[in-house]
């Protein structure tokens, strides 16, 4: 029984032949790429998991001050502001957007992340997953379990198009962890296989075109508020799909455009820090400022 | 390209901020020291490209120096291998070269000297998500990443030693999965180097460098 899948549409045929959801034919696959166990796969996702989580936690307990001097602390004011009853989000996106900017802290100040799919988008998925955990009531093993579905995304990406800011911007980046997120956020609240890729779809399309311009080309602004929008497109894309609105356009077709976009974009939107962000006086200011350091 | 797995896309687990500056930073650092004998006493980084201009805001340097240390990318000593590698007795220094421009944008020369006086040159490539190759030893233009087991083979560009390199691989029914050849002119220097699926015993560099026309055989275990 062969689990290889090159595309979304084999994906959900996978899913629909062996009535699987899209984490488990994910895991399967691997077991056969990678003549590994199911058990060791577990346990490797579930280290993955771990660093996840103590990098949303821990910045909220200690701040950490970015190398490059840009950021920090900010995700103890995100907490302290939901602490005082004051946040606008509500409780799922409130936590989602602390503990996205608290992986971001943790990264720009040289801690332990995984990247997912990179380092600069690392904060997307274990946001949304902790929050969701932490207002469902939900085990740390359905996390790991569905953290196979953001990885099946993540593959197709990988796969058909790109992940990396330096070829397609920052779309390829947040947006392909904002889909991640939104796919295995409908698994875990219980959808189907057609509402993760909906979802995957949808949150791709929100975010195409968005481009790659960090300040002093460091992985610090706007990267780690670019984590709380991806977060929060994660979000609605979810509840667009769970609601049971399907999306005109297939995730892989939406993942092609997302990767044609990407090749047209000028080299000076694509990590270059000679655009966007980058190239507004106080980006090249504060550039100025780490350069000084 | 090779087979995309779930951790390539939920990983590596890393020290941050950035997979290709930081993550594949150590990757090349430690593929290079892996190349060295002995312990290493000097070591010196030419940074190319978007290294050279942003290395000290991505940690490029303390993770260089971490990688020559045997460190792994999600080591939590990286951020403190300046200071580990002044009580290891390590001399280092880091030189932007923003001149040479025909590079990868994240190129990295090492240059490492071991307690011998031996000195090597390694060229890196960072590549994005963590993902690196080796592109140069010494003078010669190589290409290789280190996700395999890899076995490096200098010798004189000869007939036969090809032969007798795979018949070492055979003898311990080892499964090459790449081999790939290089010279610095005909007859001259030849680099030769095979990568194989798992680990392979002890034994295969041995006997490879029995043959008289092989110079030096490295092993880049996984």
């Amino acid at each position: 029984m062969d689990m290889d899948f090159r595309n979304g549409k084999e994906l959900l045929e996978l899913c629909q032949v062996h009535y699987r959801p899209v984490s488990e034919i994910m895991r399967l696959r691997e077991c056969q790429i990678g003549s590994v166990t199911i058990d060791e796969l577990t346990e490797k996702m579930r280290h993955a998991v771990e660093i996840m989580k103590e990098a949303c936690f821990l910045p909220i307990k200690k701040p950490r001050k970015s190398i490059g001097g840009l950021i920090g602390g900010e995700a103890r004011l995100l907490n302290k502001h939901h602490a005082k009853g004051k946040s606008l989000c509500g409780n799922v996106l409130s936590r989602a957007i602390t503990y996205a900017m608290a992986t971001l802290e943790m990264n720009t100040s040289m801690g332990l992340i995984v990247a997912a799919p990179t380092a600069g988008s690392s904060g997307v998925i274990p946001g949304l997953m902790f929050a969701l955990k932490e207002e469902y009531n939900i085990s740390e093993d359905r996390i790991i379990d569905v953290m196979f579905n953001a990885g099946a995304i993540g593959y197709l990406a990988m796969r058909n198009a790109t992940v990396a800011g330096a070829v397609g911007g920052c779309q390829a980046e947040v947006g392909v962890a904002s889909a991640m997120a939104a796919s295995s956020a409908v698994e875990l609240m219980g959808g189907t296989p057609e509402q993760c890729l909906d979802a995957a779809s949808t949150a791709l399309m929100n975010m195409l075109g968005l481009v790659c311009d960090p300040v002093g080309g460091l992985v610090e602004c706007p990267c780690q508020s670019r984590n709380a929008a991806g977060v929060a497109n994660a979000l609605a894309a979810t509840e667009i799909a769970l609601s049971g609105i399907k999306t005109m356009i297939p995730f892989d077709e939406m993942l092609e455009a997302m990767y044609s976009i990407g090749k047209k974009l000028p080299t000076e939107l694509r990590e270059t820090a000679l655009g966007g962000c980058a190239a507004t006086p106080s980006g090249c200011r504060f550039a100025q400022s780490v350069s000084l350091t | 390209m090779s087979v995309i797995s779930v951790f390539d896309v939920l990983g590596p687990n890393m020290i941050g901020p950035s997979s290709s500056h930081t993550a594949g930073a150590v990757s090349i650092a430690c593929l290079a020291r892996k190349m060295m004998n002995g312990s290493i006493k000097k070591v010196e980084f030419v940074l190319y490209g978007s290294f050279a201009k942003t290395y000290q805001g991505h940690g490029t340097d303390r993770a260089l120096l971490g990688g020559i240390m045997g460190f792994a990318t999600a080591d939590k000593r990286i951020p403190e291998s300046f200071s580990i590698a002044r009580q290891r007795g390590i001399s280092f220094d880091f030189i932007s070269n923003e001149t040479e421009t025909e590079v990868h944008p994240n190129t990295v020369d090492i240059i490492m000297t071991n307690e011998d006086g031996h000195i090597m040159t390694v060229r890196g490539e960072s590549l994005g998500g963590g993902k690196v190759r080796i592109t140069r030893i010494n003078q010669v233009a190589v290409d290789f990443t280190g996700e395999y087991s890899t076995v490096i083979i200098i010798h004189m560009d000869k007939p036969g030693v090809i032969a007798h390199i795979t018949r070492c691989f055979t003898d311990e029914g080892v499964n090459i999965a790449f081999m790939k050849l290089f010279r610095e002119a005909k007859g001259k220097t030849a680099y030769t180097i095979v990568e194989s699926d798992g680990a392979f015993p002890e034994n295969v560099p041995l006997e490879i460098k029995k043959n008289q026309h092989v110079k030096d055989v490295m092993a880049v275990e996984l």
